[in-house]
């Protein structure tokens, strides 16, 4: 019975494999990974996804700097400062949060920001790389927040009270103290945001405008994701097949990503 | 206390004020947005119908069955293959490697995006074993979407159950088989119900998985007739209605329906994991 997940995943990966590397082959490694050119329909295709790869890259580093500070610090409120009410009210907001669809982000980041930057920045339209790093950074809140509270709450208490009767103020000692003993956790929690913003299709779809241009941070932009997404339906032959292609490349950043979280659960584990 | 500690504490404690607060009022704003612009748009019309060019109604009554016929073929698979998959593990497997490579390719699993599930369902369900774009294969993709979740839950339950159980059973002289029947799995009855709790949530906040493997049909049919047609989920339909169809009204009813059955769904799990704990400890 368990073999049958093991079958699974190499199912994903031989499936994925056999249909991604013919497009490579024919376009030329080189031209696939570095090309500056998607136009996947013209008379003369040429097939770059270099600026699906950086846009990714770009997001998910945007989503986590802006995503990551305030869900940790959240987190260290609601692991040592916060009373018990607040922490349950918030505790729950935050698991709806993490239940809520994806499509429902990219609903309201459509309606309410996608408005908004375009009328605050005077551009024409707002659909763009910011618009899809809001919403990227909202959606990797709840996990950094749970990760990184688990993370703190197996503090041993005894630390922070040795720090404290040594004349450290509570705030110092849950920085000083609390943080660095859970640092792997959080490193966890960090990388788990990572993992679920290079991820996601359908809210970034709906946000991020999806011309396949170079990233900039007010331009419309195409993820590796929403390339896939948004070109499969009406694809054919080598088109196709360069996306399938472009879902391996996915494939590999989740895998490393995968591998990197695993090396900080173990490190934890270790401890 | 020196004036630089003092400045350092101020602020961070500052900081973290405006984080706490930024999270409760985007959550709070969130929520409320999404009923605030979703409730007036829900109407018995919208619910109880299917939708129609020549009257111009739109109703997503075949979009809520469709999400139901999902989750029914969902759970159905999943759940013997998920409970098996984790009896194997903890009560049968003796190589630890076979255990560690399986628990490694559940975790890789359930980090891989949804976006290639879909893809690679779409070439394994409705192109190599000839499904076509059908709710059927819909489910099968989500089905190995959510074999780790129930693996994971059912796993974690399992190994609460007192070994001193499984001993005295043996020691009664009930076989392998017998024990894991009447003893263990009575046990693990709430990590079960958590796991599909969970798996029910997940499908029915997917999308980007179904898109290329259930389609977005609209057709009202019954369960065994629609599991063999293409057919979109309320998440599909919302997706539908927002980007390609600019029927924003009809998108936040959907919106706020999904929004509702979330907080059930997370209601639920806590309560069957708070019913399930008090059980426990008597």
């Amino acid at each position: 019975m368990g073999l049958i997940t093991v079958g699974f995943v190499l199912l994903i990966t031989v499936y994925l494999v056999i249909s991604g590397i013919p497009a490579i082959g024919e376009i030329g490694i080189i031209n696939f990974l570095f090309g500056t050119k998607w136009a996947s329909t013209a008379s003369e295709p040429s097939f770059g996804i270099l600026p699906f790869i950086l846009t990714s890259i770009y997001g998910t580093a945007g989503a986590i700097i802006i995503g990551v500070p305030i869900g940790f610090m959240s987190s260290v409120y609601l692991a040592k400062m916060a009373n018990k009410k607040v922490k349950t009210v918030i505790e729950n907001a935050v698991s709806l949060l993490a239940g809520i669809p994806s499509v429902v982000y990219g609903l309201v980041g459509m309606m309410v920001l996608v408005p908004g930057i375009r009328k605050i920045f005077h551009i024409p339209d707002g659909a763009s790389l910011f618009a899809a790093i809001i919403v990227l950074s909202v959606m990797i809140l709840p996990s950094i927040i749970k990760v990184s509270l688990t993370a703190l709450e197996a503090v041993p208490k005894d630390y922070e009270d040795a720090s404290l009767a040594l004349g450290a103020t509570p705030v110092e000692t849950y920085f000083r103290v609390s943080v660095p003993a859970a640092k792997s956790g959080i490193a966890a929690a960090v990388v788990l945001g990572v993992g679920r913003a290079i991820g996601e299709a359908m809210a970034v779809m709906m946000v991020a405008g999806n011309a396949p241009n170079m990233p900039s941070l007010f331009g419309s932009v195409r993820f590796l994701t929403t390339a896939v997404a948004s070109e499969m339906s009406y694809s054919a032959g080598l088109q196709r097949q360069v996306l399938f292609s472009i879902a391996l490349v996915l494939f590999l950043f989740i895998m490393l990503i995968n591998a990197a979280l695993n090396f900080f659960l173990k490190r934890e584990k270790v401890k | 206390m020196s004036v630089k500690r003092k400045i350092y504490i101020n602020v961070m404690r500052i900081f973290m004020w405006v984080c706490i607060g930024l999270t409760a009022v985007l959550t709070l704003f969130l929520i409320g947005y999404v009923l605030i612009q979703g409730i007036p748009n829900i109407t018995w019309e919208l619910l109880s119908t299917k939708p129609s060019y020549l009257s111009g109604r739109i109703g997503i009554l075949p979009d809520i069955l469709n999400t139901l016929y999902v989750i029914l073929a969902t759970l159905i698979i999943v759940i013997p293959l998920g409970v098996g998959a984790a009896i194997y593990l903890t009560e049968y497997a003796k190589n630890k490697k076979v255990v560690g490579i399986i628990e490694y390719a559940s975790e890789t699993l359930s980090g891989i995006p949804s976006i290639i599930y879909g893809l690679v369902g779409m070439l394994f369900f409705c192109r190599f074993c000839g499904l076509q774009t059908s709710l059927l294969s819909g489910s099968l993709t989500l089905v190995i979407m959510n074999l780790p979740t129930v693996m994971r839950t059912t796993q974690e339950s399992l190994k609460t159950v007192p070994q001193s159980y499984r001993e005295g059973a043996f020691g009664l002289g009930a076989g392998k088989w017998r024990v894991i029947r009447t003893v263990v799995l009575p046990g693990c009855v709430d990590g079960v119900i958590t796991g599909c709790i969970l798996s029910v949530g997940r499908i029915l906040g997917e999308s980007a998985a179904l898109l290329f493997t259930a389609g977005f049909a609209h057709a009202l049919s019954g369960l065994f007739e629609g599991l063999g047609n293409s057919g979109a989920t309320l998440t599909v339909a919302l997706y539908f209605y927002a980007k390609e169809e600019g029927e924003f009204g009809v998108a936040f009813a959907i919106a706020a329906i999904l929004m509702v059955l979330t907080v059930i769904i997370n209601l639920a799990a806590t309560l069957t994991q708070r019913h399930f704990q008090k059980r426990r400890r008597i």
